[in-house]
């Protein structure tokens, strides 16, 4: 079982024509990968591109109904593929550890952090109570949180994502194991926390040693950190290489679309296009702003205190301009979602005002009219879509409500949307589940479309996509905005995509504004260091310096 | 925690004071006179006063519920109509039957419930998956008197495996007495281990596809500790809010199979003191099940936040 074939001393993990079915189909075609003891292999693919499987195929933790068909995994001259559970499991913790993707969701919410890192010291044999909190305090000091002592008593729900990050950190690195696998270990958190959390993870694989294999969808984070890419496509390695050599001279086509996709190249040609553009919006938009946001301020009450309050939204103004794109960028807490619900007249401003149309959401009627101006598009295709009605049924409802046409007429009309989506027009008797995330976006987009309505509150709308997808619906966007005149309100915590589509950012931390200005000077000439932070944690700097 | 247990005991209190009220005027609102009732039908006027004076009904409404608040805080539960008796000796003596009978049936049902869910969700599309199905099944829909009687011509009467009727004072003979109630727990517990099956099942299914389960999992950690510690753990917490509600379905289920076992509880007392219109001893009954109902409950929520942190109202954060 080994039978080692090229010898390789360096190879730490040697993978040879690794195939895996789920069911009957074959979802990963026989792929071959390397990584040396102390290297990086970063494997770079959008989803369902099979990368997320090869990880799962290491650890053998396929899910469901997945298994191994054919083809080694060979560690240290040891066929994992071969071993059973009993093996696997001193593999596991031991000598691989595991990174996973989203931390909201990788920790037991049932049970303290620290027991959760001290299981698995506990499970790998060491049984002293004491010298397991010992060794616990170390690991979250090491991972860089704060009093360990005192948080190591505390429940998952008590951290931020960030924090909860660098816990499952700890847990990968308890045992010291040879190899790390990084599963897009921070696409779930903010831009400046992920570039941290980046930085910290590879400081203490090179402190270790350790070898990493790193799996994201991001070629520039890809080609930021590691020593090399693999590239996959559809169950298979497409390319296999230096990382500066691909960007430079990608051989696949897939690649070459990758590198031209990601947001932080082409937000390089996305200026040029978005100068053309505003030529023609200065002349349209000399008129009033679509949307003024005027001194708003929005504050909550906190619950279980009485009287006390916690201001999310603290004296904001901005406006958007008929016929261009103004985006409000910021973290998780910013208060830029607040301000989203706010201009969609779904809550009340504390202080201040919106006007919309220079009219403001002040009785019913005026509500009901302004809706149908205003209309949004969120982040998650797969929450936001109703998944019992059919595709026509979803993007003609906004019609239904308010009592527009009848069923030949509107049957028309969302026919009409779909050709401005670019989805077939078949597609409209069947439903959300069927399709994919790009195309639920689009259903989304349609449906924001359907009133004519003249401003698009676009909240987080492409942040869950793949990087092409994104590219696709950015472009898509684009074009409806010039052939229809459209106004967005462009909420995003990703800086790198503002440029792709917005004329006018508004930076927001802690609910304020701090920086508003063009997309150009806001970019080349940042005023506060908080955007400077901000642009810095873009990843991908290789990508646009070669 | 301990604000979280002050809260919900205030809470507690003034649901007990509600019902009590609740209860009070409903057994005032009864079509008939209690006082005719005691009297008898043929009893004088003069005579209809007397006790109308000595059961303080010519008060206002608000007096009589406090004086009768006053004796049921100092223990003073009245005297049955029918025997005589006070009523307050009556619960005692039927009481600790029917809570035996009832916290049996409950551990039976939990660990059964729990074992053929887990067992049902761990062996899915083979043959304990179907068995622990087909009890579930059983469990819910054969009502709980025929499935009694059955099990008295099968088990009690035909293999002799269990007494057919009876009861030992558990103080007496512990060992016997939870041999003669075995029978009759596991009849009124069997609805209860079917839902709590079921539950276990499906929250079992999602927690352990979970992604935190893949990441213990990924720790190195044995099947076994990431079945009890990862899934087990959090799928107790909806099973725990299941049983906190279905409590209350083997409390009145008592009452039928005290019936059917001749067991001298709780149930058996209701329903007697219901045909001999025994207000006294209903009022008083039912005043002892809702503290029942409301200290269940109060059990269940702080159990529920020792399994959940993400309960424990002004603690954490």
């Amino acid at each position: 079982m080994t039978d080692l074939p090229s010898a390789d001393h360096q190879a730490l993990l040697s993978i040879r024509d690794l195939r895996v079915n789920f069911g009957d189909t074959e979802v990963v075609h026989g792929v071959d990968l390397e990584v040396k003891a102390g290297e990086r292999v970063a494997i770079v693919g959008q989803s369902g591109s099979g990368k997320s499987t090869v990880m799962s195929a290491i650890l053998r933790l396929l899910p469901g109904s997945g298994h191994i068909t054919g083809g080694s995994i060979v560690m240290d001259g040891f066929d994992l593929t071969q071993a059973d559970d009993r093996a696997m499991r001193d593999v596991r913790g031991n000598r691989i550890g595991l990174v996973p993707q989203d931390p909201a969701t990788n920790l037991n919410p049932s049970m303290k952090v620290g027991a959760q890192i001290g299981d698995a010291l506990k499970a790998h044999g060491l049984r002293d109570r004491v010298s397991r909190k010992r060794r616990t305090i170390e690991l979250m000091d090491e991972a860089g949180i704060p009093e360990p002592e005192r948080r190591a008593g505390q429940f998952p729900h008590e951290f931020s994502g960030g924090m909860r990050q660098r816990i499952l950190i700890a847990i990968a690195l308890a045992r010291e194991p040879q190899l790390i696998i990084a599963d897009e270990p921070t696409s779930a958190l903010d831009v400046t926390v992920q570039a941290r959390i980046l930085d910290h993870l590879q400081t203490l694989v090179d402190d270790h040693g350790t070898s990493l294999l790193f799996i994201t969808h991001d070629l520039g984070v890809a080609a930021d950190r590691t020593d090399r890419v693999a590239v996959m496509l559809d169950g298979r390695v497409v390319e296999n290489g230096d990382p500066q050599e691909i960007l430079r001279n990608p051989q696949h086509e897939y690649t070459r679309k990758l590198i031209a996709a990601a947001p932080s190249v082409s937000a390089t040609e996305g200026v040029a296009r978005v100068t053309a553009r505003s030529q023609g919006v200065e002349k349209r938009g000399a008129l009033e702003p679509i949307l003024l946001v005027q001194d708003v301020v929005k504050d909550y009450k906190l619950r279980g205190q009485r009287g006390q309050t916690i201001r999310a939204v603290d004296h904001v103004s901005f406006k958007v301009q008929r016929g261009a794109t103004t985006a409000v960028v910021g973290e998780s807490g910013s208060g830029k979602s607040t301000l989203a619900k706010i201009a969609l007249g779904l809550e009340q401003p504390s202080a201040g005002k919106v006007l919309i149309n220079g009219r403001a959401f002040n009785d019913r009627a005026a509500r009901k009219e302004l809706r149908r101006c205003v209309q949004p598009v969120f982040q998650d295709p797969y929450g936001s879509l109703n998944p019992t009605f059919t595709i026509e049924r979803l993007i003609d409802e906004p019609l239904r409500i308010f009592r527009m046409g009848d069923r030949t007429s509107r049957r028309t009309r969302v026919a009409d949307l779909l050709d401005q989506v670019a989805l077939p027009r078949n597609i409209a008797q069947r439903r959300a589940g069927e399709l994919s995330g790009g195309q639920r976006q689009r259903v989304a987009i349609a449906r924001a479309l359907a009133l004519d309505s003249e401003l698009v509150i676009l909240d987080e709308a492409v942040s869950a996509l793949d990087v092409l997808v994104q590219h696709q619906i950015l472009k898509l966007l684009r074009d409806l905005q010039e052939q229809l005149g459209l106004s967005y309100l462009f909420i995003t915590h990703d800086l790198a995509v503002v440029r792709e589509l917005a004329h006018h950012v508004v930076v927001m931390r802690r609910g304020q504004v701090v920086e508003e200005g063009g997309v150009e000077e806001v970019f080349t000439v940042p005023q506060h260091e908080y955007t400077t932070g901000l642009l810095d944690a873009i990843p991908g700097a290789s990508l646009t310096a070669s | 925690m301990g604000r979280f247990l002050l809260t919900r005991l205030w809470q507690s209190a003034i649901t007990l004071v509600l019902a009590s009220i609740v209860i009070f005027l409903g057994i005032r609102l009864l079509p008939g006179d209690p006082a005719t009732a005691m009297a008898g039908e043929d009893a004088s006027p003069e005579q209809l006063a007397a006790v109308r004076a000595e059961l303080g009904l010519d008060d206002p409404l608000f007096m009589q519920y406090m004086a009768y608040m006053g004796q049921v805080l100092t223990g003073d539960l009245g005297r049955s109509t029918m025997h005589g008796n006070p009523v307050i000796d009556m619960i005692g003596a039927t009481l600790p039957v029917t809570l035996l009978l009832a916290t049996y049936a409950m551990v039976i049902a939990v660990v059964f419930g729990l074992l053929l869910g887990v067992l049902a969700e761990r062996q899915r599309g083979r043959w304990p998956e179907w068995f622990a199905n087909g009890a579930a099944l059983i469990g819910l829909s054969v009502p709980n008197f025929w499935l009694g009687i059955m099990a008295i011509l099968t088990l009690a009467v035909g293999l002799s495996l269990f007494p057919a009727s009876g009861y030992v004072p558990f103080r007496t003979d512990p060992l016997r007495a939870l041999y003669h109630l075995t029978l009759p727990a596991i009849i009124l517990g069997a609805s209860v281990m079917a839902v709590i099956m079921r539950q276990t099942r499906a929250s079992m299914l999602e927690t352990m596809q979970a992604d935190f389960v893949r990441t213990a999992r990924a720790k190195g950690l044995s099947r076994i500790r990431v079945l009890l510690r990862y899934g087990l753990r959090n799928s107790l917490i909806v099973v725990v809010t299941i049983v906190g509600l279905q409590l209350g379905m083997l409390i009145s289920g008592t009452v039928v199979t005290e019936q059917i076992f001749a067991l001298p509880g709780f149930g058996r007392l209701i329903l007697d003191a219901v045909f001999t219109r025994d207000y006294p001893v209903i009022q008083s009954a039912v005043l002892v099940v809702t503290f029942g109902y409301v200290v269940i409950n109060l059990i269940v929520d702080v159990l529920y936040s020792v399994i959940n942190p993400k309960i424990r109202v002004g603690g954490g954060r």
